[in-house]
């Protein structure tokens, strides 16, 4: 292994070409990942990555196009294919057995007998060692479901290493990860690259890449159009080459000229379905004409806040007023009438019918309005005209009212849901993580609409676990953490600082 | 007769209630812990209870019945795997046709074959499985307490009956000690780890159904030529459902899944012990009451008083590939 140059590639994909009906997924794919090198791999959703990475993991077999490991040629057929030739993948959905242990996923498929008691025992000890060499410390005891995201990110790292792989893929691996989670993996995937192992890194978070990578190959529309050494490229450059055009990074938006109090939150405490107080004595207010931030780290009542404000969840205590006029026990749809508009964080959840077409889903929640219907009948001609206009107003892609709305890629679903709620013209927009799995693209998009609906005098509430987000958008910052409001910052404020708050250390 | 030698005739009689359904209910265990629902268990049982009274009385062997007992139940297993697992049908759908083949099919061959409106002809005393007095039982029978408990109710069962107990702690040991085992629950939670660690989810699935088909077999099996010396026209009579509640009851596990079918047997034999008796102050109590009593606590049971039973998290999803 030391004799090994580091330019020795570990894998070489020669003209790899994968077609689903018509859809033409991979264009000809040439990519070389030296050994011993962290190599990232960005690309809007729909770009291509990932069907590249499931052929290298035997999901598919590409149509054309040869896969060296280490310069041999190799045939996978299946995961059992990619895992003998020493490739472990890190699927963006973990790919865990949620009520085993740690042990039982790590053994799953690799147990040494049929009994799995001799293995149990060589797993723990294996396990062992990894922890030591690595830094990668669980509780082999613990189960999944039990473990926080990161720990259970580091059991699907563990397993790969425990069937002996030389050559690690990571899907999107910080999607789920708060910052102080983000920072240990990449900590984690430094060392084992040091060790020597070839990691593969596919994101669309341009800073990822710049942050930890070697080499960056981005692909667009199925073809791999760059290859750049990190240290010589640029955050903007990569943007460009990823969307195709020039992208603005950073919103431009002017100064915020607040005006009367359109929200305000008094003394909010809500208490999960277990009784356990997610949201604990919280108060702020909401002007037109701003944007407020919720900054926090995944999990700190964000999300509990924003449905009792939206009226999906009630409070166990305190007020909401919205005009001045108290609103708690309102429902969703009164809260419509009065003006609230709610983009809320979870889509696939919450903001769409994945198998509604996508007409139906532009005015899901307005569909009592007069304007789509009279009575129990629904306008379906009113209905699609309508959809149609936003689509053509949001750059809906494939622009068809008609197709399903699990059809289209995550980025135009939030574009439906977002042209759904702006379009309706509130007077305050609450927004929950408006660009969770969204391509840069259309991320400046979204960004722009928020600033625009601020310029027009809404009141403008704002959560997202993005810092950047928070920071790029917000005119005043609100840190929450263990539910509890425990600062307020402007929108100058350092990272550092804002990060510190969210961690529950500095106020 | 006093109160002790009726709670010892009703046990006995709870244990010869509870054997079908345990058996099914183990097969259940199998398949569904294996991602499959599987409603046809009732079919299976009421199939391989057919072919087992047919097999033993041509050939006069119980044993051969019970092997075909088993290979029809196998047959309609590997039916629902086809329908459910390689063609990603419903399997809610695909269980229920089975049943409805089972009873329609039953019933036709029956006639064809017996000519006696459904029932199959007797089946000699060989081709059945009778009870076996364990050793000492005779002597036993005049200790007190332990002696009538012993040859009443520990003695003098078929052998189906042994093995029934016996399959509950081979069953855990396989789920959760062998490497079967922890593939097979693996699949029925969570297949996408199973097929990222290249185990096919077929394979696996079909492998569970098997299982669950063999066990049901002893089921069908047990009906016609153990407890009986005939199949007779829906004999299996919705113990595959009761097995199923009880599966569920049991949270999907070994050794509940026993309690469950005993408690299940109890009150059935209670029920038949109450006919035609009266009840102090009550008086006597139309016998459906107590026919309807195992019934009724499943449905109290199934609407919460268990907490919450958590099925295996890919039961009743065919898997595929994500694009």
């Amino acid at each position: 292994m030391s004799l090994d140059s580091p330019k020795e590639p570990a894998i070489e994909l020669v003209g790899i070409d994968k077609k689903f009906g018509t859809v033409h997924a991979n264009k000809n794919i040439n990519l070389t990942v030296a050994k011993g090198s962290i190599h990232g791999i960005i690309g809007e959703n729909g770009a291509g990555k990932s069907t590249l990475m499931s052929i290298l993991y035997g999901f598919y077999q590409a149509d054309h196009g040869e896969i060296r490991i280490s310069g041999k040629p190799v045939t996978i057929r299946d995961s059992q294919a990619a895992i003998a030739a020493g490739i472990g993948m890190v699927h963006q959905h973990f790919m865990l057995v949620e009520n085993f242990t740690v042990l039982e996923n790590v053994m799953l498929g690799a147990e040494g007998g049929q009994l799995l008691a001799k293995g149990v025992a060589s797993a723990r000890k294996e396990l062992k060692r990894l922890e030591d060499d690595y830094g990668l410390e669980v509780d082999p005891d613990s189960v999944i479901e039990e473990l926080p995201v990161g720990s259970q990110q580091r059991v699907e790292i563990l397993k790969a290493l425990y069937r002996g792989a030389e050559i690690l893929i990571l899907d999107e691996p910080t999607g789920v990860l708060t910052p102080p989670e983000a920072d240990h993996l990449f900590k984690v995937l430094r060392v084992l690259r040091d060790q020597g192992k070839t990691i593969i890194l596919i994101t669309h978070k341009l800073r990822e890449i710049m942050a930890i990578t070697d080499t960056v190959s981005v692909m667009r529309r199925g073809e791999m159009v760059a290859t750049r050494k990190t240290a010589e490229t640029t955050v903007e450059e990569l943007a460009e080459l990823m969307v195709g055009r020039r992208v603005l990074l950073r919103v431009e938006k002017g100064a915020a000229n607040p005006g009367a109090v359109l929200m305000s939150v008094r003394n909010l405490t809500v208490r999960d379905s277990r009784g356990v107080t997610m949201v604990d004595n919280v108060s702020f207010d909401v002007r037109a004409g701003e944007i407020v931030g919720i900054a926090g780290v995944a999990g700190n009542g964000q999300s509990e806040l924003l449905e009792a404000i939206a009226g999906i969840r009630k409070p166990s205590a305190g007020e909401i007023f919205i005009d001045g006029k108290p609103v708690a026990g309102v429902d969703p749809a009164g809260l419509r009438e009065l003006g609230l508009a709610h983009i809320p964080e979870d889509r696939h959840h919450m903001g769409l019918v994945l198998k509604f077409e996508e007409y139906e889903n532009s005015i899901l929640g307005y569909h009592r309005d007069a304007k789509y219907g009279r009575g129990p009948f629904l306008d379906l001609d009113a209905m699609r005209r309508d959809a149609e206009e936003k689509i053509g107003k949001y750059d809906i892609r494939p622009p068809n009212p008609r197709l399903r709305t699990a059809n289209f890629s995550g980025g135009n679903q939030q574009k439906i849901v977002v042209a759904r709620e702006i379009e309706r013209d509130p007077k305050m927009l609450i927004i929950g993580q408006p660009t969770r799995g969204v391509d840069i693209g259309a991320i400046e998009f979204i960004h722009k609409r928020i600033i625009e609906m601020r310029d027009a005098g809404k009141a403008v509430l704002l959560v997202s676990v993005e810092l950047d987000e928070i920071r790029s958008l917000s005119d005043r910052i609100l840190v929450m953490f263990a539910g509890k409001i425990v600062g307020e910052k402007s929108s100058e404020a350092g990272e550092q600082t804002l990060g510190l708050m969210m961690a529950g250390i500095a106020a | 007769m006093d109160y002790f030698d009726i709670f010892v005739s009703i046990l006995g009689s709870a244990i010869r209630l509870s054997i079908p359904l345990l058996f099914t209910a183990l097969a259940g265990l199998f398949s569904e812990r294996a991602g499959i629902f599987d409603i046809g268990l009732e079919g299976k049982m009421l199939a391989s209870a057919f072919a087992a009274a047919c097999v033993a009385y041509w050939t006069g062997n119980a044993w051969l019945g019970l092997l075909g007992g088993i290979g029809i139940s196998i047959v309609f297993s590997l039916m629902h795997g086809f329908a459910s697992i390689t063609n990603r049908g419903n399997q809610i759908v695909s269980g229920v046709a089975l049943n409805f083949v089972a009873a329609g099919l039953t019933i036709v061959l029956g006639q064809a074959w017996f000519r006696q409106g459904g029932r199959t002809g007797q089946v000699p005393p060989e081709g059945r499985f009778s009870s076996i007095i364990l050793p000492g039982a005779d002597m036993m029978r005049d200790v007190p307490i332990i002696g009538p408990l012993y040859a009443n109710v520990i003695s003098g069962n078929n052998i189906l009956t042994y093995i029934a107990f016996l399959m509950v702690p081979i069953s855990w040991w396989v789920l959760y000690r062998t490497r079967f085992g922890l593939r097979l629950r693996a699949v029925g939670e969570n297949p996408g780890a199973v097929d990222t660690a290249g185990i096919s989810v077929a394979w696996m699935r079909y492998r569970a159904l098997i299982v669950a088909g063999f066990l049901c077999g002893f089921a069908g099996t047990y009906l016609s030529i153990a407890q009986s010396a005939a199949f007779i026209n829906n004999m299996s009579a919705g113990k595959g459902y009761i097995a199923l509640a009880a599966l569920i009851f049991a949270k999907w596990k070994p050794v509940p899944v026993m309690l469950a079918c005993l408690l299940f047997g109890f009150l059935d034999a209670f029920a038949n012990f109450m006919q035609g008796k009266s009840l102090p102050l009550i008086g006597e109590v139309p016998v459906q009451i107590f026919q309807a009593l195992p019934y009724i606590l499943t449905c109290v049971l199934l609407a919460g008083f268990i907490g919450t039973a958590r099925p295996p998290k890919a039961g009743g999803v065919p898997y595929t590939k994500e694009r």
